[in-house]
Parts: C-alpha cells; structure tokens; sequence
C-alpha cells in the first residue's frame, strides 16, 4: 500500500515529522518498505512526440522515431512498439532514468547498430497498469511537449507492506486511524457534504437467493445527466501520486474513495444495463470480457452482477466492458456492496484475476461503509460530473454480526509478561475507535466493523502490545537445563554420517528434493514416480526416487567445469511415495575420476569398486556396525554395473539393507554423456542402521594384556573360481574364534598351473591364544585343523 | 717410564691415528689379544712379589679400563661416522609436495544446523523432525490457515495432486502439529529442515531451510520468547551484545505476531551484526494462536507458549559472508571447497562453535 504525507494528513492532525511518523508506522506493524522521492524518479519521464516512425534498418520489428521531447534536438529512439507511429503523443524516459517496473537504469546504447537515446515507455513499464503491448497514447496537445509526466514532482511516498490481517489498512484513513492511537497525532472525524437527491433509482436491484450467493448487500445510486470528464487537477495527481493512471473523473473517484477509505465503488453506464441488476450465481460456461480486456469463461457458483441479458461484471473482482463508462457517458450507476471473502477468493483464484478490488473484499471490507461510500463518492461525482443523484437504494443485509469480547485485564500480563493498566488500555482501545464497557477488571469490547481480524480475547492483547510497543517487554532469561536429549539416535547418525563421508575426501552438497524425471528414472529402484503438480521447470518436475539423480546432474557439470576427480555425497530425503512419511533418508556419494592424477610419486589409476568399498564399509563401521555384522553380497540394483557392485546387509543376506555400492552403470554413463566416465557410488539407508540397545562401554569384552607371541601362517588354497572369497575369510575366521585373530587374503591368482575352474587365493592367518604363545605343536594343528574345514566345506585343497 | 706406562703412550699412539674399524680390531688384538700387550702384563702377576703385586694389579686394571673404554669409545664415533656418511647420500628434497588426497568439507547448511543445535540444546531444547510432502491440513488449516485465507497467498506452494490435498511444505510449522498431536506438554523443540516454495529468483530457491521453534508449557510469556532469541542471536552470532527489534507483524498461528530485526553496519564492505543504524529482518515468532492449540487437543486456558521460524540459508549467509543463496544448492567443486567446513571443526559450546 503505497501513501503520500499530505493525504495521510487529512486524516491525521500531526506535528510530528515525516520520519517519525515512518518509525511509528513500522513500530505498530505496519511496516514501512521503502519511501520515494517522486521528483527525482519520475521526473525525468517527458512527454514527446514521434515526429517520424521509421522502419529499422536491421530488425523487423523494431522502429526508429523521430521524437521531440521539447528540447532543441530531435531524438532518435529505437522503439519495439507496435503503436510507434507518426505523430503519436506518449512518454519518453532519458538515458540515466530508472524505469519503474524493472528498476533497470536506461544508457544510450546500440540497438541492432542505431543508437538509441533513451526509450518510450508503455503503461506497465511505468507501473500505471499492466498494459505492456504498446506505449502509452497521450492526448494531442502540442504545449505539454517536455513536460513532466508525473506531476506532483514534490510528494514523497511512502510504501507500506500491510499483512493480510489487517484490511482496514488497505485504506489511507484505516492507517491514520492506527497512528492516531499512538498518541503522535489526532484522527479527523470525516466531513460529509450535503447533497441533493431528488430522483429515482431507475435501475431495480436483486440478489438472488442461490446456493453460493457471494454477495451480501448491494448498495447503488443512479446519478443521470452528468458529464464525465477529466478529473480536476487534484484528483489527478492524488492518484498519480500513488502510482495510478488517471482514466476519468468517474472512474477516479471510485478510486479515490477506495484508496481513501477502503471502500470499492463500481460503476456501470446506466444506458448499457438491460433493464436490470441482478447479483446472482454463474451459469457454467457463462462468458463475460473484463474490463482488463480479457475474455472469461465462468464456472458454475461465481458471483456475477448481471442484468437481464448478460454478465456485466464479477462482483468485487473486475467490471466488463459491456457496462463500462467512457467519458461520453450520461448516466451511471454506482455500486457500493459488500462481497464475501471466500467467494472473493475462490473466483479470483479459479479465474486468475487480481485486482486492487478483490484484494480488499477478499481481506475483508468494512460491510457498515456502503452508505458512507455512496455518499462520498455521489457527492464527488455530482460536483464534478454535474446530473442528478437518485436515493440510495439498498438491498440485502449485514450477515455479520457485532462481535463483543471478554477481556479479562490480567491476561495480558499472563501472555505478554508486563501489566498494562485498565487506563492504559481503554486508552487504546477508544483510539482504535473500539467500544466497550467496562466492569472491574474486566471489558466487554465491541469490535469495530472494519476489522475482521479481531476475534477473541488474544487479539485484543496484540491490539494492546502492537500500540504500546513491543519494545516494552522485558526479557526473561533462558535457564540453561536441558531435561531431555538434543538429538535421537537416528538424528545422532544423520550429523555423524556427514562428517563420516567428509573425512573421506567427500565434498557435502545440498540439492533439491526434486529432480529431472528422465535422469531420475535411471536410478530409480521401481518406486513410483512422484510427479509435482506446478514445477518451476520442466527438468525439476519429479520428487527423487534416489539421492543419485541430483548428484549425477551435478557431477556432470563439475566435469564439464574441467574437475573430473571429484568425490561428492549428500544426505537427504529420497521418496517412494506420494503421502507424508514415505520418504527415507539416504546417504548417498558419487566418486569419479582417478587417484593420484598428476603426482610425481603415486603412480595414478582408476578409481575401482574396492576404493568405494572400503569408503563405505568404513563409514558403516564409524555410524557403528560392527565390521562382523556386514554381510556383502553381489545383489545390487540396475543402476551399478552388475559384475562390480555389491549390497550389504546386516548379519545375513536376510538383514536389513545397509548400503550399495559399486561401478555406476555404464549405459547411464553413456546416456548421460559424462566426460570422466569412471563412476561410482555408495548408498547407505539410515534407517536401517540398528540402533545398539547397550552403549559400547556395556558391551566391549574386558582387556587383558599380554606379553604373548602371536604367530602367522599362510595358506595357498585351490578353490572354485567362483567361490566368495569373503565366505572362505568367513570359514576359517569361525574354526576358532579364540585362536585365530585375523584373516588377510594376500593373492589371488587365476592361469597357469591352475585348473581353469579354480582359483589360488593366498590368506594370510594370525593366531594368539590368550594364556600362552602358541608352540609349533599348537601351531601345525590348528594348520591342520584349518586345511581340513575349508576342504570339507568349500572343496579347497592346499595348492603344493 | 713403567711398562705400564709405555704401553699407555704407545696405545694413544695409535688410536689417534685408526681410522677404520679393522685399524681398531688391530689394535684390540694388539693389546688385549692372547698375546697382546696388556695380557702379557696380566700374566706376570702370578711371578710379582706379593708386596708389589696388588699395587701393580691395582694400575694394571686401571689401565685397562680406561683402554677399553677408549677403544668402545673409538667405535662409537667410527660408527656414527659411518652412519653420517651414508646418510649424506640419502637426502632428498623435502619440498616436495605430499601424496594427493582429496579434502572432504561440510556444506555450510549442516554446519550450521549443527551450531544452531548446539546452542539451543544448552537451554533444554530438543530436536524434532518431520515429512517434507505434508497434508494441506497439517501445513495450513492446523495452523490457523484455513482454504479461504489471503496468508495462504504468501507460501507459493508445489502440489502433488490434483486436489491440492498434498503439498511440499511451505515451512517447517507443520511440524509443530505433528509434535504435539503425537507427545505430551510441555514442549521444548526446535525443528530444522527442507522447505518449499515454487518461486524462484535471485534472492529466492525453490528449496530452502527453516528452522522452527516451539516452547509450550504453563507460563511461557512473550518475555520469555524475547529472551530466547536475545540468547540465540547472540551466540549465533558470536557477539556480546546485539541491537535487535521486535515488530508486529502477522502469521495466522501465532497472536500477537512479531519480526525481529537485527541491527547491521558495513564496514571496510564487510556486514557486522549486532551493531549499527540498520535493520536487517531475520526471523518471524509470536505467541502460538489458541486456535493452533485447540487444533492439538491442548487447552489454551491451562497451556501456552511462543513459536518462532527463521532461514537457516539466510543466516548462514550472514555469518560467513555468502551472498548468493542460489549458490548453496549448485554444487559448484570450487564453492563447496571454499565455503565447507573441515569435517573435524564440530560446533561445541564448550570448544566454541566455529573456528
């Protein structure tokens, strides 16, 4: 809501200067966006002529005008406009002006190769409308060459950003009125003018009784023999002031009265109405044009003001053409009505419109203002337009009733923390123009009819603070207890997690929760898609089935950026449906490129599937799962290359599912196109990490410390060729759990002098036992004992 | 000049000059070998008269001491001497660079999610999460929001269905329903997490971060609310004091409603916080609105309370200088390295939060 000092002012008697008034605002919650000079902005834009229209020299649709801006030279302007023409009055921004809409500061410049100083604006360049397919048409009128457009060079306004509480603000005496009860000024009671009305209201109104009926009362005059014209200077630049385009002095005074007092008027041209007013529902596919020059086509339920023919108009949301006054009209009829918000809102919404009318209905209009509205704005018209004011004609009823609180003084010290004296609050309250009556401690407040907003006793404290001011509350001091846990076991995991992927050389990245369905499909495991009703793309138009479709997009531009070893991971949601809850968090990590590029002592490889294995199987045994606990297998989704990749579950192939990892799939390489096509990834699902129901401490064996040799012996094992290895590790590390400490596999070695069906692995096995160093003797047996479990469990023999 | 004597100069006579371990083995066996010089003495004990010969003993194993220590010492040195030499051929050039490897950081979001967590656990807040697809009713309508409400305007929402039933959540408030429609009061947490909204420019991502907060128990006044974002703002930050604001402001779930401003300079281009004639909006609060309360079955009568939310991006960009939020999801290598944390830089209270 944008206002000027001097029309706040003929509301509020102040003596307060400009900024103060600017701090109060913003202390009582209306807070102040930003203030403009006028003259230093707007100034600059000149009426002009286009003496002479050109076709461009190198663009089709462009032209190069003639414009005399009432200085010695004629400018030449390149101009995209259709209108552009010869002789054609509009407005002419200079280089260094600031055009309003896109803030964006004009500079002669090359246009196609002409030099353009400066530009013509259209209506929406300038803020005036949303009128962008042209430039603005002006009257002829050859002695405003050079002029200033915007007249009231002086007026600063002030921009104030009103919450959608707070309806009654959306008017310049609503806002007066708040600052008046701060006590830096006094509100003026309105002054009504007299009037005559001598004739007859000839157009007959109804609102008919349909099951949406949108409107509750319908307020109009009929004033006949008047002549529209241009509004007085005055009128004029009030609404320039506030950024509004002038149309004529009917129309002006409709806004004027809503800018003034939050009172939408409309008017239709009597001549035009079928006989008569009738507010009703919408038929479906009724069809009406706006007075934006849009055509419509209704739903079932909207509420139209229609007469015996046609829709005229969307009631509280926009006027059609068909009614619409031109300053040939004669005799109107002015509407002052009271619209509900609901209906406002699902019309508006249905149909796209947004207007400075609906915006107001939908926040909540005062419904006791219809009678002050048509007073005003008769009386304005008539002086203005001349004719003869008809009697008010008022159909409907206020559906609304008076709303009266309780309000119990010590409650407000019960939420805000401070007292506040009865005096204080009456105060206020008969500021604020609230009634109320007053029984001890308690009153009984009747809410005024302009704030809807007011409903219970919580909203008469705010009402209190907001005027008081916030500043008054004192603080209280936190305690410093905590009497619960910070975080949850799975929230501990989440932070551990990161810091458990970073420590490896893994970047951290953030992206979005949505993707690009045709990547997202690459990776996903079969979940269904999730599409998003209202993308802000067409490439971010699915929620992610897995963590690895953002990472590939953006692993893909870092490549292209020439970074081609890269190790990224983000910990996130990824969803497997569409309702609240099925999502889970997954760790997810792509790794590309080699190791040990360009190093004068590594000699630098790939990177391969064990260097992602040991990444994750390290982070695992980090988030707590004991290294013994994984169970790896070779089962693993479509998007890993099927011979290099593996799964791994807790204790069993059966157990919940840890992580994948491996070689990223190379068909999605190569339909992604990356420039570094070594990939791989892990994932790890968080929420089947167990969660130990002991602490560690509860749970480690005791230590005893020894002085005891360890021993070590290795076996060369013949097996078959596609025997897991980590099940023979597994094996031998299970003959004697007390004995043997470790097992290494050193080699494995697959050609000559071996069967081709079977391979030579070489494990290395460390054997203690905790009460004596183990003699030869021990040694060759448990040896023994070793080479005969893997024969009879794998059919290994010992290769001589 | 004794026997004794003269086998003493002759000794330093000749150990002076050995420069080799076999020149020192010569000598060894020169005089301690089966017929060396001092075993010879040794052996003329037993023919000494008894009266001369402990003396003689006595002088004689003194000077065998000392010899053999001279010659331990002696191979001591060569030894040394050897070692040095060979190590004069093993230098190589220390400046050179150290194997690769590849340096993991923490995105700034987490990290300070991770701060933020830390300073509210010290005043007993816990943390608590939710879904990011919401209901319509749990995102708005619970929180006083209702279908027709001009607010709703304010949270331009991603859908999920045609009916408008399921959403991606505009804030992290919703999880304030789920909260106290699942637990019992009081109720203490702060709720960081994704959120949504289908704008996007250069101040605005598709997906940001909120952080929300809720206190419901018996007696929980604005004043309280107040001094809990005093405490915060100040330890987020890191600074003593802080100028901060309180203006009334509007969200349908809480009543009365505030923004709170922080006051800001710039100085040598660099934003300071805290201090300074300008404000800077940084979060939104109020008292939770009854109709909330009453929506989770708790009574408004008996318990009440403040809720409050704020953008993590934002203050994140605040406190380390980031200017452009559209940065923090772009997963460009050379601003993740430049603005991630190290991953042992852990924010603690007690160690401070950050470096």
């Amino acid at each position: 809501m944008i206002i000027t000092l001097p029309w706040l002012k003929e509301h509020l008697q102040t003596k307060v200067s400009q900024n103060e008034i600017i701090q109060k605002l913003t202390d009582i919650g209306l807070e102040v966006e930003g203030t403009k000079e006028k003259s230093s902005e707007l100034g600059k834009f000149k009426i002009a002529k286009i003496i002479k229209a050109e076709k461009h020299p190198n663009a089709d649709k462009l032209k190069v005008c003639d414009v005399d801006v009432g200085g010695n030279e004629i400018l030449k302007v390149v101009c995209g406009a259709p209108n552009a023409r010869d002789g054609l009055f509009t407005i002419y921004a200079p280089p260094g002006a600031v055009i309003p809409k896109t803030k964006f500061q004009l500079k002669v410049a090359k246009i196609r190769g002409v030099e353009s100083k400066g530009m013509l604006c259209s209506e929406s360049e300038l803020n005036i409308s949303n009128e962008s397919d042209g430039i603005i048409e002006l009257k002829n009128n050859e002695i405003d060459i050079g002029k200033s457009y915007f007249k009231s060079k002086s007026e600063k306004t002030i921009d104030i950003s009103i919450t959608p509480n707070r309806a009654d603000c959306l008017g310049i005496r609503g806002i007066a009125r708040d600052l008046s009860s701060t006590g830096i000024g006094k509100l003026i009671p309105l002054k009504k003018k007299k009037f005559k009305q001598s004739i007859k209201n000839l157009i007959k109104t109804s609102i008919k009784k349909d099951p949406n009926q949108g409107c509750a009362i319908f307020g109009s005059c009929y004033i006949k023999n008047l002549s529209n014209k241009e509004s007085p200077e005055w009128l004029k630049n009030k609404l320039l002031a506030l950024g509004l385009k002038p149309i004529s002095a009917i129309v002006d005074i409709t806004n004027y009265v809503m800018f003034d007092l939050n009172r939408p008027l409309h008017s239709y041209d009597a001549d035009k109405i079928d006989k008569e007013i009738i507010v009703r529902d919408s038929k479906d596919g009724e069809e009406f044009e706006g007075l934006d020059n849009k055509k419509y086509k209704l739903k079932k339920g909207m509420c139209v003001i229609s007469d015996k023919s046609s829709v005229l108009g969307l009631g509280g949301i926009i006027g059609g053409t068909k009614t619409s006054t031109e300053l040939e009209t004669r005799n109107i009829l002015l509407e002052s009505a009271y619209f509900m918000p609901s209906s406002i809102r699902k019309t508006a919404k249905e149909l796209n419109i947004n207007t400075d009318a609906k915006y107001r209905f939908e926040r909540g209009i005062d419904p006791n203002s219809i009678l002050e509205g048509l007073e005003i704005a008769t009386e304005l018209i008539t002086r203005i337009c001349g004719g003869q004011a008809s009697k008010f004609t008022i159909v409907g009823k206020n559906i609304q009733k008076s709303k009266i609180i309780k309000f119990d003084i010590d409650k407000f010290e019960n939420l805000i923390g401070i007292p506040i004296s009865i005096n204080e609050a009456e105060k206020i309250f008969n500021l604020l123009e609230f009634k109320f009556k007053k029984n001890k401690k308690e009153l009984r407040v009747q809410v005024p009819s302009w704030r809807p907003d007011i409903n219970q006793e919580v909203d008469l404290i705010e009402e209190l603070i907001r005027i008081k001011g916030f500043d008054n509350i004192k603080l209280v001091e936190p305690e410093r207890k905590r009497e619960q846990e910070t975080l949850n076991f799975k929230q501990k995991l989440f932070h551990l997690s990161q810091r458990s992927l970073a420590s490896k050389g893994y970047l951290e990245t953030v992206t979005w929760s949505f993707t690009d369905s045709k990547i997202d499909k690459q990776f996903s495991k079969g979940e269904k898609e999730i599409s998003i009703l209202n993308p802000i793309s067409s490439d971010l138009d699915v929620l992610r089935r897995s963590i690895f479709s953002n990472l590939a997009i953006h692993l893909k531009k870092n490549q292209d950026r020439g970074y081609q070893d890269i190790s990224l991971f983000e910990i996130g949601p990824t969803f497997y449906g569409k309702n609240p809850g099925e999502q889970q968090i997954v760790i997810g990590a792509l790794k590309s490129g080699r190791v040990g590029r360009k190093s004068w002592i590594e000699k630098d490889r790939d990177i391969d599937v064990f260097d992602i294995k040991s990444d994750v199987v390290k982070s695992l045994i980090e988030l707590g799962v004991p290294q013994q606990h994984l169970f790896v297998s070779d089962k693993t989704t479509s998007c890993y290359h099927p011979g290099r990749s593996g799964s791994i579950t807790l204790k069993s192939e059966k157990g919940p599912h840890l992580a994948y990892f491996g070689e990223i799939h190379p068909g999605i390489i190569k339909k992604l196109d990356f420039k570094e096509p070594n990939i791989y990834g892990l994932e790890i699902f968080l929420k089947n990490l167990p969660e130990p129901s002991k602490k560690i401490r509860q749970t480690k064996k005791s230590f005893k410390s020894s002085d005891f040799q360890k021993s070590e012996r290795d076996f060369a094992f013949v097996i078959d060729k596609i025997f897991k290895i980590g099940l023979l590790e597994k094996i031998i590390r299970e003959i004697d759990n007390s004995i043997i400490q470790d097992v290494k596999t050193f080699d494995v070695y697959e050609g000559e002098n071996i069967p081709k069906d079977k391979k030579s692995v070489a494990i290395n096995v460390t054997l203690q036992a905790d009460d004596k160093t183990l003699s030869e003797k021990d040694l060759d047996q448990i040896s023994k004992k070793i080479i005969e479990v893997v024969k009879e469990k794998t059919g290994a023999t010992i290769r001589s | 000049m004794s026997d004794l004597d003269k086998i003493n100069s002759i000794f330093n006579a000749k150990i002076d000059s050995v420069k080799t371990k076999e020149d020192l083995q010569n000598i060894k066996t020169e005089f301690f070998g089966k017929n060396g010089q001092i075993t010879q003495q040794f052996k003329t004990l037993g023919s000494l008269d008894p009266g001369k010969r402990k003396e003689f003993a006595s002088n004689l194993n003194k000077i065998k001491d000392d010899l053999t220590n001279q010659i331990e010492q002696k191979n001591f040195d060569l030894e040394n001497l050897e070692i040095s030499e060979k190590l004069k051929n093993e230098k190589v050039d220390i400046t050179l660079p150290i194997r690769p490897y590849q340096n993991g950081k923490i995105h700034p979001v987490s990290q300070v999610i991770d701060e933020i967590s830390s300073i509210f656990s010290e005043i007993g807040f816990s943390v608590a999460e939710g879904p990011d697809v919401e209901t319509d009713y749990n995102n708005f309508t619970a929180l006083n929001t209702p279908e027709d409400h001009p607010a709703r305007d304010m949270h331009d929402t991603f859908y999920l269905d045609k009916d408008k039933k399921l959403l991606l959540r505009t804030h992290t408030s919703p999880v304030q329903i789920r909260t106290m429609l699942s637990g019992q009061t009081p109720f203490k947490i702060i709720v960081p997490g994704r959120t949504y909204r289908c704008d996007s420019d250069q101040t605005h991502a598709p997906m940001f971060h909120q952080l929300e907060g809720l206190h419901i128990d018996k007696n929980i006044t604005m004043g309280h609310l107040k001094g809990c974002l005093d405490y915060f703002i100040k330890e987020f930050f890191e600074v003593k004091n802080v100028k901060m604001r309180f203006r009334p402001s509007h969200f349908p779930f809480t009543e009365p409603s505030a923004e709170v401003d922080i006051g800001y300079k710039i100085e040598n281009e660099k934003i300071v916080i805290g201090e300074g004639d300008k404000w800077l909006e940084v979060l939104g609060c109020g008292m939770v609105h009854p109709n909330v309360l009453k929506n989770v079955k708790i009574d408004p009568k008996k318990y009440q309370g403040f809720a409050f939310g704020m953008g993590i991006d934002r203050l994140a960009m605040l406190k380390y200088g980031i200017n452009d939020l559209r940065s923090f999801f772009e997963t460009d290598y050379r601003w993740l390295s430049h603005f991630g944390f190290d991953p042992l830089d852990v924010p603690t209270n007690y160690r401070g939060l950050s470096k």
